[in-house]
């Protein structure tokens, strides 16, 4: 239903339950993350969408009293099997949060090969580009070639939001996972980031958590609404906002509820 | 009235915690007044570059001391800052278990030890088996002093830091170990700095601890397998020897340790103040 013919298969959950000690924060959740995509995922508040995308690169189970069942699979191998390194796992997955999280004490440059130096010593060339790689595609590079080296603190929220996604994507993970991105920042800085999904879909499969339905509306290949820990209902997003099979994601993204 | 009564409550109260502030840091001011006008005078080029003479004979200085805190503070330092430091990094990082709670209780139990009984500590496991007083046992007795002191304070820096830099790193592919020392570590490190300069500057007074270890020594040495002079040592010989001679050194001394205290506490301020991070 959702892998149309000729993608690829990427990332997939099979049966997740995912739980906070007593409690299923995620239920039983199936789903299909085609490569080269963006799938968005909706929900109210508390739905569990935040989780889910946690347990897609193993960040949920750092919680204290977290727990996962059923699988994530990766290219066909579950993330979860015993001999499955959760720290090389997550150099595979970016991720960004809803706050930037610039690390105060690196320069621009630093924060961005942040996550390259744990793969080991590189030659400062390779890094060099690896780092105006990156901000070229999160689209930050024009505003800071020039101050590559002074402290990321001083660039604004949304800047620092880019420079957030340009650190995730400079060790070229194959999936992106966007945590309400924009949740922090100012329209402008939205619309940037939303324009950044669409040109990095070629080179990533990007799966984003928002509580905004218009940005889920644009942004997205696919949607997959969220209720209470279960998954309602997921397909292509124009067919989920113009002609949804379930009466509940009627309810929620004509706003009667949610 | 009852409006008239509010604001003179409030005028009274006011007065009163003004008057308290006041008393507090007229203790300090007091100290220093004291120290400056029966110190001060004795302080000149001497004082800092010779070593005392015999008793009786006027002229000498305090260079042993001076030399000696350096030595026995630096050293002390040196063994406990690295423990202290990395003790709080485990508290505040992996600290959530029981061995955690242990280290913890530990060390607020350490910390209010008394001093004199860490330096007869010092002097069973370190003076008596080498059947000499040394420098180095006062270091060791300064760093058992020090380390429960930095342990906590690094641990509550190292807890200031948010938990999303934590996050961003693991989500990078960062080990645990990894995040803790090139992240969490370095956006701390202006408290952690100023926790270890205000242990350095409570630790550079003590005397309690060092006269069974260090002893003193009036004569200058830079060996730390010998008897070792502090200016808290000289202080507590001089002001209450007999002589009025060792009464000016001792308050000239007391001026030149408050001093470096001051210095010490200055330089913490400082550091806290450099941006390292988004840290205070």
């Amino acid at each position: 239903m959702v892998a149309s013919a000729n993608t690829r298969l990427r990332l997939e959950t099979s049966r997740l339950t995912a739980r906070f000690g007593q409690h299923r924060a995620v239920r039983d959740v199936s789903l299909l993350f085609p490569a080269h995509t963006v799938t968005a995922i909706i929900g109210p508040s508390g739905c569990g969408k935040s989780t889910l995308l946690r347990c897609l690169n193993r960040m949920h189970e750092l919680t204290a009293g977290a727990s996962v069942e059923g699988e994530v699979l990766l290219d066909n191998v579950n993330i979860y099997a015993p001999d499955v390194n959760p720290v090389e796992l997550r150099r595979r997955i970016g991720m960004v949060f809803q706050r930037p999280t610039p690390f105060p004490t690196m320069s621009i440059y630093e924060n961005v090969a942040a996550g390259l130096k744990v793969n080991g010593r590189r030659p400062r060339p390779e890094v060099d580009d690896a780092v105006s790689r990156a901000l070229q595609q999160a689209a930050l590079w024009d505003e800071v070639k020039d101050r590559l080296h002074t402290s990321a603190l001083e660039l604004s929220g949304g800047q620092q939001q880019r420079l957030c996604i340009a650190r995730a994507v400079a060790p070229q993970p194959e999936i992106l996972l966007l945590d309400e991105p924009t949740a922090s920042l100012d329209p402008a800085g939205t619309q940037r980031i939303e324009e950044l999904c669409h040109a990095l879909k070629r080179l990533y499969t990007i799966v984003i958590v928002t509580h905004n339905m218009q940005q889920a509306a644009r942004v997205s290949d696919y949607t997959a609404f969220m209720y209470l820990g279960s998954l309602i209902e997921v397909g292509r997003t124009e067919e989920i906002f113009t002609k949804p099979r379930v009466e509940q994601t009627e309810a929620y993204i004509t706003g009667r509820f949610g | 009235m009852s409006a008239f009564r509010r604001h003179l409550t409030s005028r009274v109260m006011t007065a009163l915690v003004v008057v308290l502030s006041f008393t507090a840091v007229l203790a300090l001011l007091l100290i220093l007044g004291n120290l400056v006008a029966k110190g001060a005078s004795s302080i000149d080029w001497a004082f800092f570059t010779k070593s005392p003479v015999p008793a009786g004979q006027s002229g000498g200085g305090v260079a042993n001391a001076i030399a000696g805190t350096a030595v026995i503070v630096g050293l002390a330092a040196l063994i406990g800052v690295p423990i202290g430091v990395g003790a709080g990094m485990y508290l505040a990082e992996y600290g959530g278990g029981r061995l955690g709670f242990l280290v913890r209780f530990i060390a607020d139990v350490l910390n209010g030890t008394p001093s004199i009984v860490v330096g007869i500590v010092g002097w069973t496991f370190i003076v008596k088996p080498t059947r000499h007083f040394s420098a180095l046992a006062g270091s060791v007795a300064l760093a058992i002093l020090m380390i429960p002191m930095l342990a906590r304070t690094t641990e509550e820096m190292v807890r200031l830091v948010p938990n999303s830099l934590r996050e961003a790193a693991l989500a990078l592919g960062y080990a645990r170990w990894r995040t803790s020392l090139k992240i969490v570590a370095r956006t701390a490190m202006g408290g952690i700095v100023t926790g270890c300069l205000v242990g350095i500057a409570r630790i550079a007074g003590e005397t309690a601890p060092l006269l069974f270890t260090a002893l003193g020594n009036l004569n200058f040495t830079l060996n730390v397998n010998q008897p070792m002079q502090t200016l808290s040592l000289q202080i507590y010989v001089y002001a209450t020897g007999p002589f009025d001679e060792w009464h000016r050194l001792a308050w000239a001394s007391a001026l030149v340790l408050m001093g470096l205290v001051l210095v010490i506490s200055l330089a913490a301020r400082w550091v806290t103040r450099q941006r390292y991070g988004s840290i205070r």
